[in-house]
């Protein structure tokens, strides 16, 4: 890998099979197989992708529904491994890609940070350090006893994002989350999310906001079906891809 | 990948010659049948050495495993504490369940066997209880891990953990329920008065090889099903049927010799063998036990884990 690269994408390609219907049993697996039927229709989610993303660079990702996106945030956070290529990173990555996965809703709040934060690699000294901090942050002080079944949508997220930006990571990869929660803790959130840029943490952001993306990224990247259509300063991309988009339409 | 071909290529040679040296008595010139004879020559040089060598061709992989692991053993944790408090929530008499439970179970199939069938053996209630401890753990560990990494599936599908994680959960903790019953065989023991032998410090043989072999079972069944769902409903059956093929409740000396022979295929009748005899007999049992307990645990944690390994990065395909 390249000194001064803490992302690199290597020739990523991601296939899935569409089955049309699931194959989930044995007997249908045999009898398929044995008429020949075992037939799966190729989705190809990327198509030979390649990128790397420097130290300190606040990238965003545009495109459509359906464009690869998400797809591209998995494959370099390793939850998705390719079909080929390679994608490497160097350093901690925090993906918030949804926030309070791991959640066990019958644990109250304060377990549920434990546990969330275990999810994410987190030591259990470290997470009783950060306690007030998460609390405090998330506003809840007066729940972190209750179980979270019994949280609206919007205190689950608020708890998710301070447990998964307690701690500096080298890469921070957000995916379509400042959404929840209302105004107030969305600039409170876009704030932390600042405050970690200029701490040196590499971000990727993907957003329909084509205003978060112009207020936030430096660099753009502009996905379609697979392919990386244009790559450069957030000004030129975000320019064309308006104008693309409303032409589409 | 050309590293894990060699590994494959000395057991698959290992694994032929202590075939032939199982099957032919080179003392006596004869062949011979013998499960147990086979099955210590063929896999015992063959895990030892292909062991080793996996270890040593690959050690900066393992070392890689290794660093995540550390950062995810608090996980690991977090997960058994978890499972613990769900498991005995608003449940007034809590983890005393886990005692009383086999204990509760026990008195039944005592009241049923003893008085009915009319086994001839001595502290029945302990002999079953002894039994059922070491088997109802296997169960309770494989059963939970078949559905671990589905049931993980929204976690699975949204960070990166290894995967390896929630069959490995499972098994430990059926090990700390299993610790908890075990409770209840002291309990048994001491109202019964039955002689203690200083054999019975040994009892966390058994149980460590339990644990390696059901973590080996655990990781074959929980990545099979991701595949093939009906795993899951057939498993419940089989291991009824597995019960039953242990002396668990009946006497040993009840199975006619052939039988006997074939029961050597059969782990966990290694297990909870050594088990009894270390703690009701006060007896050690021979090296040909001992060894047999080591190969099947460590040959079920190496199938599964190449089973596993080969399977997990398609998993996120299928949940």
């Amino acid at each position: 890998m390249d000194g001064n690269n803490v992302i690199e994408v290597k020739d990523v390609t991601m296939r899935f099979n569409m089955s049309k219907e699931r194959v989930d049993s044995l007997k249908e697996y045999i009898i398929k197989l044995a008429k020949h039927q075992l037939k799966f229709e190729e989705f190809i989610a990327l198509n030979d992708v390649s990128l790397s993303i420097k130290k300190g660079e606040v990238v965003g990702i545009v495109g459509l529904n359906g464009s690869g996106k998400s797809t591209l945030l998995k494959v370099i956070s390793g939850i998705l491994r390719p079909s080929s290529g390679t994608a490497a990173i160097s350093g901690s990555i925090s993906p918030l890609i949804e926030l309070g996965a791991g959640f066990d809703f019958d644990l109250t709040a304060r377990e549920n940070v434990f546990l969330n934060g275990s999810v994410l690699g987190f030591s259990k000294e470290t997470m009783t350090e950060k306690m007030d901090e998460i609390i405090d942050f998330a506003e809840l002080r007066d729940f972190m006893d209750v179980a979270i079944k019994n949280f609206s949508s919007g205190m689950v997220a608020r708890l998710g994002f301070s447990i998964a930006t307690i701690t500096r990571p080298d890469i921070l990869i957000v995916d379509e989350i400042l959404a929840v929660g209302d105004f107030l803790f969305q600039q409170k959130c876009e704030k932390r999310i600042s405050e970690m840029m200029s701490g040196g943490t590499t971000v990727i952001i993907v957003s329909h906001s084509i205003e978060q993306i112009e207020r936030l990224c430096s660099r753009v990247i502009w996905l379609e079906k697979g392919n990386i259509i244009m790559d450069g300063p957030t000004q030129e991309v975000c320019d064309l891809y308006k104008a693309k988009a409303g032409n589409g339409k | 990948m050309s590293k894990n071909k060699i590994v494959t290529a000395v057991c698959a040679v290992l694994g032929l010659l202590g075939l032939g040296c199982g099957l032919y008595d080179f003392q006596n010139g004869v062949w011979v049948l013998d499960v147990e004879r086979i099955v210590i020559c063929m896999f015992g040089p063959m895990l030892v050495v292909g062991g080793l060598l996996f270890i040593l061709l690959n050690r900066k992989e393992l070392a890689a495993t290794g660093v995540g692991f550390g950062k995810y053993r608090y996980l690991v944790g977090n997960l058994i504490s978890r499972d613990l408090k769900v498991k005995y929530r608003r449940s007034t008499l809590g983890f005393l369940w886990s005692v009383l439970n086999p204990l509760l179970m026990a008195l039944v199939i005592n009241a049923v066997f003893s008085n009915l069938f009319k086994f001839k053996i001595e502290y029945f209630i302990v002999y079953y209880l002894t039994g059922s401890l070491i088997f109802n753990f296997m169960t309770e560990a494989t059963s939970a891990s078949l559905t671990s990494v589905l049931g993980a599936a929204s976690l699975i599908k949204k960070v990166y953990i290894p995967k390896y994680i929630f069959p490995l959960e499972k098994c430990l903790f059926a090990f700390v329920n299993m610790l908890f019953s075990s409770v209840a065989v002291i309990i048994v023991i001491l109202i019964k008065r039955m002689p203690v032998h200083w054999t019975a410090l040994l009892f966390f043989f058994p149980m460590i090889c339990v644990l390696i072999f059901s973590l080996g079972m655990s990781l074959i069944l929980s990545s099979v099903n991701v595949f093939f769902r009906d795993v899951g409903h057939l498993y419940s059956v089989f291991t009824v049927a597995w019960m039953y093929l242990t002396p668990i409740i009946y006497p040993k000396d009840i199975l006619p010799e052939f039988i006997l022979n074939i029961m050597n295929l059969n782990p966990m009748f290694y297990y909870v063998e050594y088990f009894r005899e270390v703690v009701m007999y006060g007896t050690v049992p021979n090296l040909a036990a001992h060894l047999m307990c080591i190969i099947y645990a460590f040959l079920f944690l190496a199938l599964g884990l190449i089973i596993f390994k080969k399977q997990q990065d398609r998993f996120i395909l299928y949940i």
